[in-house]
């Protein structure tokens, strides 16, 4: 067959184009393009921050002056011009709303187009969403139940003027503004983002979801998250981005800091489908983030989940450091990379505490020309002992011109600690291939099948509601005309 | 290392002239154009990404001025003959040469010699095969070799010759004065030959030396190449052995390298699988304490469809021993069918003992079959219940098990005299009886250990 037929429906996928790309009119606010100190000033100015944050940007700015782009991962990354990024954009017609009618009607089309209604999620789904346009938070939804419980989830500039102390105590805890050169880039110019805080002892009612969205040509976007659970706290948190087409590329450098404390959990879940590009590898999002999360107290607890679809170039390692006693770190993660997208990610599991325990879980596809990496690293500290890790890294192969790499670091430094790393590497099996056929099944139903029932392990620990999105993302990338 | 360069880069300004006077021009090249390039970068350090947990960059005081007078012809300092082990024994002492014929031909054609001499002798045959497995990225400890290899071994098997006898290298440092050892050597085996190799690494003296050994192994179609290692070596000594092979198609290469001991050892390994139907299996075994030291680096290409490759690596790390693995399959475009196997197991016994482990894959095709694992963990505490609670002592009962975990890979020695000494040396290394040798690592082959269990009792 098939040979044939398989070849076609790996090029029709290969040959896919971006569904969601569209650019919404809407009149942004923009700076000058570049970045020199005037314009951290400017940024700051314009977000009426106090003080001590403009220095915090000031300082991370000036380290960020001394350092160089690293050139480590296994990626191919035009040169980048910092100096023709423009730093901040917001969109103009900013004023208090109250109600969805405010919202300016051809951002809610926008939300709209990508199935995310404010609405319709406000109304069913229970989901509180705080939708960031460009950078600045322009609605919050489900403030009120959320205030009932004392939890605090803002857009991150108003955080800053509501609760300074919280935001001052815990910005730049997990990942400080000297960790490597995007996060120095983020901290110095960051312009909104999200800001979480769960008080003592709250489970949080719903499930907390941001969608970014980047929409103004040529404005890289740096978002900043700060998600806290104090003692005994739970929340699930869901952040998602679709970006419009766009032929120049677009930087994007986020920071997302995660602080468990003791008995508290936190899941992180994500659904990442940037603009790849196009089929001939033209344009398309560079996303370079920092997630980082830390297990503070004993028996805390740090879920990273994420589906990356999305973006031309993927370089990000969402992490936990393990300081409590008793902590459990888990990572699960789908990277599907298709047509000359590149990816280089992975996870880094940092045992501090005692009896702390990670998972990984890491589903690599790679199809077209594109590189999929998968690039972690366990590492236990003399002093943790009873330490459990488990790592499961697979990578699935479609088409002859791809590339799926695995580059684990297993670092044990203590005799009672156990660690375990197995990655397979294959191409879709031709003996499950058989048997659907064999049972009727069509080849690109098969495809289709096997590729999700690869992938379930991740998709079955994201939220209902993320799932369903997920899962029409994978098929989206790779399975639009197969399944 | 700053100073080690500049010393050896004086070494070589005042030296050159003797050291390559009988060169071919192709030799004469390399060694200008890898001097030039150590002049340039230097010894690696810990930066670079090959290096980051190695010891062996770590500042030494050598002696470089040693390997210009060979010497010693003291075969009785070789006690490492192997018992019931019928093999050609060539050896070495300090990195040069140490028997009185340089350069024999066996009965079927067979080369052994010194490198120096065979390039003198048998100009042809040396130019076409030095230099001519490549690494991917040289490194100081290559150029300087290439650029002041002063002997070394040099073995050929000509064509359709199948050698049975395996021929056991032994190479020994004995000396007072702490030496730094340039070692250059190559094996070659033209299509249709097999030959089986026994390389012993061993030190007599207390004194701190360093070996840097490049060692070049071509094989032609259909040629099979067993090589064993054995790295028995002071505390204080530093050996770095790097080993690259080419294999043509339907070539068989097994190696299995066994580092008992030795202050710190770096084993740098690169295959180039370029034909079709090669196969790799590639065995390691190290068993460290004290503050030893253990770096296994191996890049494994796949540059053609249809080869295989097997790379098992298993060790154990007492005290504060410290170990490194770092496996990498590269499989390049079109390298279709390939089936690669990385496994790298650890047992650490002390809260002091670090294991880094980094198993690459990197594949750019399809049609592939690829996977790895690691594990780092403790002896199994079910395994020493079940066998206390049947009456075996506790220092019993431990050793059974890290010899059972140790035994998976001298199982793959071939070679059953060869096997049971390896063995042997397990179980005495276990025992700890190895190390505390004072003069010499292998007065063992005398009397029998007595380890015996009552299997009854299991």
């Amino acid at each position: 067959m098939e040979s044939n037929q398989k070849e076609n429906i790996i090029e029709e996928v290969t040959k896919k184009d971006y569904e969601f790309g569209f650019v919404t009119d809407i009149e942004t606010d923009f700076i000058p393009k570049g970045l020199n100190e005037d314009i951290i000033r400017l940024i700051s100015r314009k977000k009426e921050e106090p003080e001590w944050l403009l220095e915090f940007r000031l300082k991370a700015f000036r380290h960020w002056l001394t350092l160089k782009q690293p050139t480590w991962a296994h990626l191919d990354i035009p040169p980048i011009d910092y100096q023709d990024i423009i730093y901040y954009a917001a969109p103009k017609k900013r004023q208090a709303k109250q109600s969805l009618d405010e919202v300016d009607p051809e951002l809610l089309a926008t939300f709209d187009k990508l199935g995310i209604s404010l609405d319709e999620q406000k109304k069913l789904s229970g989901v509180a969403v705080d939708a960031v346009m460009d950078s600045t938070s322009v609605k919050t939804t489900f403030q009120d139940t959320l205030t009932k419980h004392g939890i605090i989830f803002m857009s991150f500039s108003e955080a800053v003027k509501q609760h300074p102390d919280l935001v001052r105590k815990y910005l730049g805890s997990v990942v400080p503004y000297t960790d490597n050169f995007f996060a120095a880039l983020n901290s110095a110019v960051f312009s909104d983002g999200s800001f979480c805080y769960i008080p003592k002892g709250v489970r949080c009612p719903i499930e907390l979801s941001t969608y970014f969205r980047i929409n103004a040509a040529n404005t890289g976007q740096f978002e900043r998250t700060l998600i806290v659970a104090d003692e005994g706290a739970y929340v699930s948190y869901m952040e998602g981005c679709t970006a419009p087409q766009r032929d120049e590329n677009q930087l994007h450098a986020a920071i997302v800091e995660i602080i468990s404390e003791k008995d508290a959990e936190v899941k992180y879940s994500t659904v990442q489908n940037w603009y790849p590009g196009d089929k001939d590898g033209k344009g398309g999002i560079y996303n370079f983030v920092t997630k980082r999360g830390i297990c503070r107290g004993e028996r805390a607890k740090i879920s990273w989940t994420q589906v990356e679809t999305g973006s031309a170039i993927t370089w990000k390692y969402p992490s936990c450091i393990l300081k409590g006693d008793d902590s459990v770190a888990e990572f699960y993660s789908v990277a599907v990379t298709n047509n000359y997208q590149q990816a280089d990610t992975g996870t880094k599991m940092i045992h501090v505490g005692k009896n702390s325990r990670s998972t990984i879980i890491s589903k690599g596809i790679s199809a077209g020309h594109s590189q999929n990496g998968y690039r972690g690293l366990v590492k236990v500290v003399p002093s943790a002992t009873n330490c459990r890790n488990f790592s499961q890294c697979d990578s699935l192969l479609l088409g002859s011109q791809c590339g799926a790499h695995t580059w684990p670091y297993v670092e044990c430094g203590n005799d009672s600690s156990i660690l375990e790393h197995e990655a397979t590497t294959s191409k879709i099996s031709e003996d499950q291939l058989f048997y659907c056929n064999q049972r009727g099944i069509p080849t690109e139903k098969a495809i289709g099948l096997i590729v999700n029932g690869y992938a379930k392990d991740v998709l079955n620990k994201l939220p209902m509601e993320f799932a369903v999105e997920a899962q029409k993302l994978l098929s989206i990338t790779l399975e639009g005309s197969v399944g | 290392m700053e100073t080690m360069k500049k010393m050896l880069l004086d070494y070589a300004a005042a030296e050159m002239k003797n050291i390559s006077a009988h060169d071919t021009a192709k030799v004469a090249a390399m060694r200008a154009e890898a001097l030039k390039r150590f002049a340039e970068s230097g010894f690696p350090n810990r930066k670079m990404e090959h290096w980051r947990n190695s010891k062996i960059v770590e500042n030494q005081e050598y002696n470089f001025g040693i390997g210009k007078e060979a010497t010693c012809k003291s075969c009785h300092d070789f006690s490492c003959v192997i018992k019931d082990f019928d093999t050609e024994v060539i050896k070495m002492k300090n990195g040069v040469w140490d028997e009185d014929e340089n350069l024999k031909t066996l009965k079927n054609g067979i080369i052994i010699g010194s490198t120096m001499a065979a390039m003198q002798k048998y100009p042809e045959i040396f130019d076409r095969y030095f230099g001519t497995c490549k690494l991917d990225e040289t490194n100081g400890f290559y150029d300087i070799n290439t650029a002041l290899w002063q002997d070394g071994f040099f073995i050929f098997v000509p064509k359709n010759v199948v050698e049975r006898k395996p021929i056991q290298i032994i190479k020994l440092i004995d000396n007072k004065e702490n030496p730094f050892i340039q070692t250059r050597n190559i094996i070659i085996l033209e299509e249709n030959s097999q030959l089986t190799i026994v390389d012993c690494d061993d030190t007599k003296c207390h004194q701190a030396s360093m070996i840097n050994s490049y060692t070049e192994m071509i094989l032609g179609e259909n040629a099979h190449l067993e090589s064993y290692k054995m790295q028995n070596l002071n505390d204080s000594t530093t050996l770095l052995n790097t080993n690259t092979a080419k294999q043509l198609s339907n070539s068989t290469l097994q190696s299995c390298i066994i580092s008992f001991n030795g202050g710190r050892i770096r084993n740098n390994i690169h295959v180039d699988l370029d034909g079709e139907g090669a196969d790799l299996q590639i065995y390691g075994l190290y068993l460290m304490d004290k503050q030893q030291h253990v770096d296994n680096q191996l890049k494994i290409n796949h540059n053609v469809p249809n080869c295989t490759s097997n790379e098992k690596f298993k060790g154990i790390l007492d005290n504060e021993a410290t170990a490194v693995f770092n496996g990498h399959v590269l499989v390049a475009p079109n390298a279709q069918k390939t089936n690669a196997y990385q496994n790298n197991s650890n047992i650490i016994l002390t809260d002091k003992a670090k294991v880094n482990t980094m198993p690459f894959l990197e594949i750019y095709a399809d049609d592939v079959k690829c996977s790895h694992g690691t594990s780092t963990g403790q002896l199994d505490q079910e395994a020493m219940f079940y066998m206390r609670q049947r009456g075996i002592k506790k220092e019993d009962a431990r050793m059974l098990l890290m010899y059972a975990f140790a035994a998976e890979i001298s199982n793959h020695v071939n070679i059953s005299a060869l096997r049971e000494r390896i063995d042997d040396m397990i179980q005495r290394r276990l025992k700890g009886e190895l190390s505390s040798c004072d003069t010499c690592a292998f007065q063992c082959g005398q009397k029998e250990y007595d380890f015996k269990l009552d299997l009854n009792k299991i």
